[in-house]
């Protein structure tokens, strides 16, 4: 059996499969369908410094092999987190990655700066899609000044394993990786969801309450394959490879592209034990292919 | 309650109404779940086209023979193709999903069970299981016509029926809130309802007029179902957006913000 074992920043993870924000709940929503202690980390849904209660209902439509959704961040806010779910995650036996969000650059460094206290969060995922209030609204995450302002804000304010999770919705993701990389992020994940929307042509109208909303799932899997491949050769850090992973073999095309480790999304929806096929799934093919180490393939298309 | 994945063989899809099947589903010998009626299923639609499940009530269940039934009224590519599903194929399924209705504590002996168009499916199982605590329960439905009443003598068992047509092929005339049965206020001391919006919505009304104890099953989109996704969220008086996959389907109307 060959070791699944991979590293971001300091936070070693027993294999590369984790779960992305806002897909997979706290957890144990999870638990009757697999043994989620095996995963290699969860990554908890987006909380920020206050309550949310996200957008009104439609907040979801189905698209050609994706979705759309316009959830809008809801959320109990962090200190509700903080005395009600962090106790809970602590039994799951696997690493906890929190995803924080925020609308202003002190919202982050505050949740951030809350978080860091909790010494059974090896992680954060700074989610920087979100809109900027104080700059009209543009996410922070689609200019390399404003992405690199909140990241090096929220650096100073937390020790551990800082991942930046970069918006797909911009000219060139590798100026962004680069910039967040100089603020001192020690990992990039991406991509979160790309913009899109789905109208109804009987009713004349938009499907989601929003107008516009955020696609995932494998209709997104070609931009993230070439994002990831883009910005590993771009970085020095590690990156997280996600948008559209449905089985081991996504997984592992995301690991040749050059990600140390991926994130499932839309697919848990779709198969709700999906995570620990993929584990078991990218083992088999390192077994198969005679590698000793997941190490031995990320990165390791051949181009020539 | 334990939640199970399982892949289900289909041992029988027939044609019940002009739009609607009966498709039933065996386990097997696979641990059968306890089953609330209200509760529903996640249904992975054995079509190239579809990606996420579709939520569908459990119609009636069977442990004895290991069987499980949905009602499924074809409207779009995942109710036709699970429509289609051939004997002997297997269907993936997530269940028991939600919170059903409350007759294990309601202590209702009177209930009326209003159903419209295929959000009857629920109401068999509901009626079943007032049947196994002694109590008779009133159905009342609402279709478009004759045609589309459908299962009327799987109903029939366990109470007597009415019936409310739009065009009046069958029963009265009209919508459900109209029908006669609802003069006597007295009669029903507790409403169960699944249905389109608009109709549940003009039922919480009766209710809440009549002071009836009502609850009423929403049917709103879902991605997971199973709480984890917040796609599927309804304003509630008391607590916000809630999931109705969880928290619901089937809410007391008093928690709705329906009648504020
Ligand atoms: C808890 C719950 C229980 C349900 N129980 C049943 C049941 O027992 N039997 C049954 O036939 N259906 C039931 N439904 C509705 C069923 O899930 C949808 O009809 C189905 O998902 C449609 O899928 P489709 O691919 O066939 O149609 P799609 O292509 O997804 O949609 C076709 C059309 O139907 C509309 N539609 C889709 N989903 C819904 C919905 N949830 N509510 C209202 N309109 C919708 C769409 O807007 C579109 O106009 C239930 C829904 C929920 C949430
Ligand atoms: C319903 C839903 C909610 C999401 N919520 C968040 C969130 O709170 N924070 C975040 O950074 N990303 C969020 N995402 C984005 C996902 O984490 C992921 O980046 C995206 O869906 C692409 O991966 P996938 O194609 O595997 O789903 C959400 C996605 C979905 C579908
Ligand atoms: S459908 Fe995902 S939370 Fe209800």
């Amino acid at each position: 059996m060959a070791s699944l074992k991979t590293r971001i920043g300091s936070l070693e993870l027993e294999n590369p499969v984790m779960t992305a924000s806002g897909t997979f709940g706290y957890g144990t929503e999870y638990a009757d369908f697999m043994d989620i202690s095996r995963l290699g980390a969860i990554i908890v849904k987006g909380t920020t410094l206050h309550r949310r209660e996200g957008n009104p209902y439609p907040r979801m439509a189905e698209t050609p092999q994706g979705m759309l959704n316009a959830v809008g961040l809801q959320n109990k806010g962090v200190d509700y987190f903080v005395d009600h779910i962090y106790p809970e995650t602590q039994k799951i036996g696997c690493p906890i990655i929190v995803n924080v969000s925020g609308s202003c650059i002190d919202d982050y460094v505050e949740t951030a700066g809350i978080i860091n206290t909790l010494d059974g969060i090896p992680a954060i995922e700074l989610n920087i899609s979100c809109p900027n209030v104080r700059q009209g609204g543009m996410a922070f995450g689609v200019n390399p000044e404003s992405a690199a302002q909140v990241v090096s804000a929220v650096r100073k304010a937390y020790d551990r394993t800082l991942i930046v999770k970069l918006s797909p919705n911009v000219t060139d993701i590798t100026q962004i990786a680069k910039a967040v990389e100089g603020a001192g992020a020690d990992s990039v994940s991406l991509i979160n969801t790309m913009l899109g929307m789905a109208i109804n042509a009987e009713t004349r109208r938009p499907v989601l309450s929003t107008i516009t909303g955020g696609m995932s799932g494998p209709a997104v899997k070609p931009v993230a394959l070439r994002m990831v491949w883009q910005v590993a050769k771009a970085v020095s850090i590690p990156v997280i490879g996600l948008g559209g992973i449905c089985c081991a073999t996504d997984a592992i095309e995301f690991l040749l592209a050059g990600a140390s480790a991926i994130e499932i999304g839309t697919a848990n929806f779709i198969d709700p034990s999906v995570s620990e096929k993929v584990i078991d799934g990218i083992n088999e093919y390192l077994d198969r292919h005679g590698f000793e180490s997941v190490q031995d393939i990320v990165g390791g298309l051949i181009t020539d | 309650m334990k939640k199970y994945q399982y892949d289900l063989r289909v041992a029988d899809n027939v044609k019940v109404g002009t739009n609607t099947v009966l498709l039933t589903l065996s386990f097997d010998g696979k641990t059968f779940p306890d089953i609330v009626a209200g509760q529903f299923a996640e249904l992975q639609a054995p079509s190239d086209k579809v990606l996420l499940r579709r939520p569908i009530s459990i119609h009636d269940a069977d442990p004895d023979n290991g069987l499980v039934s949905f009602l499924i009224q074809i409207v779009g590519e995942g109710s036709r193709s699970l429509a289609q599903a051939a004997i002997g194929q297997t269907v993936n399924a997530v269940l028991p999903l939600g919170n059903g209705f409350s007759y294990l504590t309601a202590h209702s002996v009177r209930p009326l069970l209003i159903g419209g168009g295929v959000g009857v499916a629920p109401l068999l199982l509901l009626g079943r299981r007032l049947s196994e605590y002694g109590v008779r329960p009133t159905f009342l439905f609402g279709a478009r016509n004759a045609g589309a009443l459908v299962r009327l003598d799987e109903f029939s068992r366990y109470g007597n029926i009415f019936v409310t047509t739009e065009d009046g092929s069958a029963g009265e005339k009209g919508f459900v809130t109209g029908h006669s049965l609802l003069l006597d206020s007295e009669c029903f001391d507790r409403i169960y309802s699944c249905g389109p919006t608009p109709m549940m919505k003009a039922v919480a009304k009766w209710a809440m007029e009549h002071e009836t104890p009502c609850e009423v099953s929403l049917e709103h989109k879902m991605a997971c179902g199973i709480g984890a996704c917040l796609c599927c969220v309804e304003d509630t008086a008391d607590e916000g957006n809630v999931c109705v996959c969880k928290d619901g389907p089937v809410f007391p109307i008093e928690r709705l913000k329906w009648l504020h």
